[in-house]
């Protein structure tokens, strides 16, 4: 049964309701002090850069009031991952050797710089996860079209992609319950989707997947006429329940962190 | 040729045939349908599956155009490309599937969708959401996420986001065929309760026979036309025929007409279980 019991837990964005500052800035402000740090912490290589960025981050957990445990949970899936970096770094770069085994040779360097590149990985997936964990998918979604309604005049359809994410985010739910659905007719039938290899497992889903997509392409068809009776004719001329708002806290916040970051970028 | 005066909405000799991918007719869906809908009425449509119910529905708001005929809503042409926002705000329509008509992931966010696309400012959208979603009753669920409600919970949340774009009609194509008794009594009383307290004009489609009895009048609907019209009290006499059409027969009616069968002398008009408390009652008051 652990298939099934699964698909229930999956939470999008993994959203954390709240009031903080952190909460109340505009999505816009977030995202564009994410994006920007992403791309600064590329650029630090030392130490102190790192110490000093990660002290903004920790500052922005604190006002942010989300549990700490929150955020590390993030770094679970990918814990492997950053082992892995430090390892192959830690032993795969030249320099002054601190201790050898065999074919395994740990220098100093490359402990160092595997450090860093943990450290570096660590930081980015905290750092986005407070983007997601203060703010919601719909307030995301709208951040993100009006950040990208300039780039309708080369082409970009930002309204189309934020009304395609829209619909994913409410639809997600509603066709992982309907998995759950045929998932289970179809084991009251006998079908068998948790032994056997991965061939096998994979084999097995198939039955389920020629249903779901039935279904799928039918809502598809419904939510379109659903639509256009309520007067849907593109994002030319609508309004918005929520309208963005950039107050003087989100200026600040914004211009504050881009002075940090580019100088920790550039001096670090 | 705007069809009758008092006429909200006027069904002229409507045709209709789906085409198929090739461009060829596939037969006729709607036959020569005409049908005058007043202001304020509560008027039920039923007829046996593929009778062409969804396709009338669907032409009441100009999603699909006569192939021949006409539609006027209010005295608009829905095969006016001019007023096809105007006719489809005034007469909103919900769909069977709760599932396939929400759009938002919040159910304010839903509410909003229909006044958004009409562009509407802000202050006047959020002051929409909250009194549809009162009206519907669902106004503590405004932040919640639609697939946490039950059904009958989201079938009132697609009425609000209807309801959000003050429509003087609304069609609804079998809203309760999905649903469990409890969210089917919901849906009810919310459409009674729009019609009769917001004076909305009310199309409903059901294939629950004690749901048109609730309406002014009941239209039935066979291969493409309509078959018979009239009161609920004098259209649900008729058993034979709707048996004839496969169409269920509610059964206070039935035992009504077993019972003047065996000569009791009930009244004509017997549509609901109280009503044949009442008469049974008076009945025995009388002997
Ligand atoms: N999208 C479509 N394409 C082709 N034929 C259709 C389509 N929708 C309905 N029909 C056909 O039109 C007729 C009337 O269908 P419909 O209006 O859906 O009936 P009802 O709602 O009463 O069940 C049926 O014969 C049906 O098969
Ligand atoms: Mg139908």
């Amino acid at each position: 049964m652990v298939p099934v019991a699964t698909f229930r837990h999956i939470t999008i964005g993994q959203y954390i309701p709240g009031e903080s500052l952190l909460h109340r800035l505009d999505p816009r402000t977030k995202i564009l002090v994410t994006l920007l740090l992403v791309v600064g912490l590329f650029f630090i290589d030392t130490y102190l850069g790192y110490g000093l960025a990660a002290l903004y981050i920790a500052l922005a957990i604190f006002r942010s009031g989300i549990p700490p445990r929150f955020l590390f949970r993030g770094l679970r899936p990918v814990i492997i991952i950053i082992l892995l970096t430090f390892m192959l770094n830690s032993f795969m770069t030249e320099g002054e050797i601190l201790w050898q085994w065999g074919f395994l040779t740990l220098t100093k360097e490359g402990l160092s710089k595997g450090g860093m590149l943990a450290i570096r990985l660590i930081l980015l997936i905290v750092g986005t996860s407070i983007l997601t964990l203060t703010t919601s998918p719909l307030a995301l979604t709208d951040g993100l079209e009006s950040l990208l309604r300039p780039g309708k005049r080369i082409g970009i359809p930002a309204h189309e992609l934020a009304m395609m994410m829209t619909i994913a985010l409410r639809f997600i739910p509603t066709l992982l319950e309907e998995t759950e659905k045929i998932m289970k007719a179809q084991m009251a039938r006998g079908a068998d989707f948790e032994s056997g290899n991965l061939l096998q497992r994979a084999r097995s889903l198939l039955p389920l997947l020629v249903p779901l997509f039935v279904s799928a392409f039918r809502r598809a068809d419904d939510l379109a006429v659903a639509m256009e009776a309520r007067c849907y004719r593109g994002g030319e001329g609508r309004t918005k329940l929520k309208q963005l708002a950039f107050h003087t806290t989100d200026f600040l916040v914004l211009v504050g962190s881009s002075f940090f970051v580019l100088w920790l970028a550039f001096s670090m | 040729m705007m069809g009758n005066k008092d006429s909200f909405i006027t069904v002229d000799k409507v045709s209709f045939s789906y085409t198929g991918e090739s461009g060829a007719a596939e037969g006729t869906a709607l036959d020569q349908v005409s049908l005058n809908i007043a202001a304020g009425e509560f008027v039920a449509i039923v007829g046996h599956n593929g009778s062409g119910k969804s396709t009338l529905a669907k032409h009441l708001n100009g999603l699909l155009l006569p192939t021949s005929g006409d539609v006027w809503v209010a005295g608009m042409n829905t095969k006016d490309e001019q007023h096809r926002w105007d006719i489809r705000q005034t007469v909103g329509m919900v769909f069977q599937n709760p599932d396939n008509q929400i759009v938002a992931a919040t159910v304010e966010e839903d509410v909003a969708f229909g006044p958004e696309n009409l562009g509407l400012p802000t202050e006047l959208i959020r002051s929409r959401v909250d009194e549809a979603l009162a009206v519907v009753g669902m106004s503590e669920y405004a932040e919640a996420p639609p697939h946490s409600l039950s059904g009958g919970q989201k079938q009132r949340v697609a009425i609000a986001g209807v309801i959000a774009m003050r429509p003087r009609c609304l069609v609804l194509d079998e809203p309760t065929a999905m649903l469990d008794p409890v969210g089917r009594r919901e849906v009810m009383e919310t459409i009674s309760r729009l019609n009769e307290e917001e004076g909305i004009t009310v199309v409903l489609i059901t294939h629950f026979m004690d749901e048109a009895v609730k309406a002014h009048r009941v239209v039935v609907m066979d291969e493409g036309k309509i078959v018979q019209e009239g009161q609920p009290a004098a259209v649900f006499q008729e058993i034979d025929l709707l048996r004839e059409l496969r169409l269920d027969v509610p059964p206070v009616i039935e035992l009504a007409s077993r019972l003047r069968a065996k000569s009791l002398a009930l009244p004509e008009a017997i549509l609901t279980v109280d009503e044949m408390v009442t008469a049974l009652c008076q009945l025995r008051s009388e002997v």
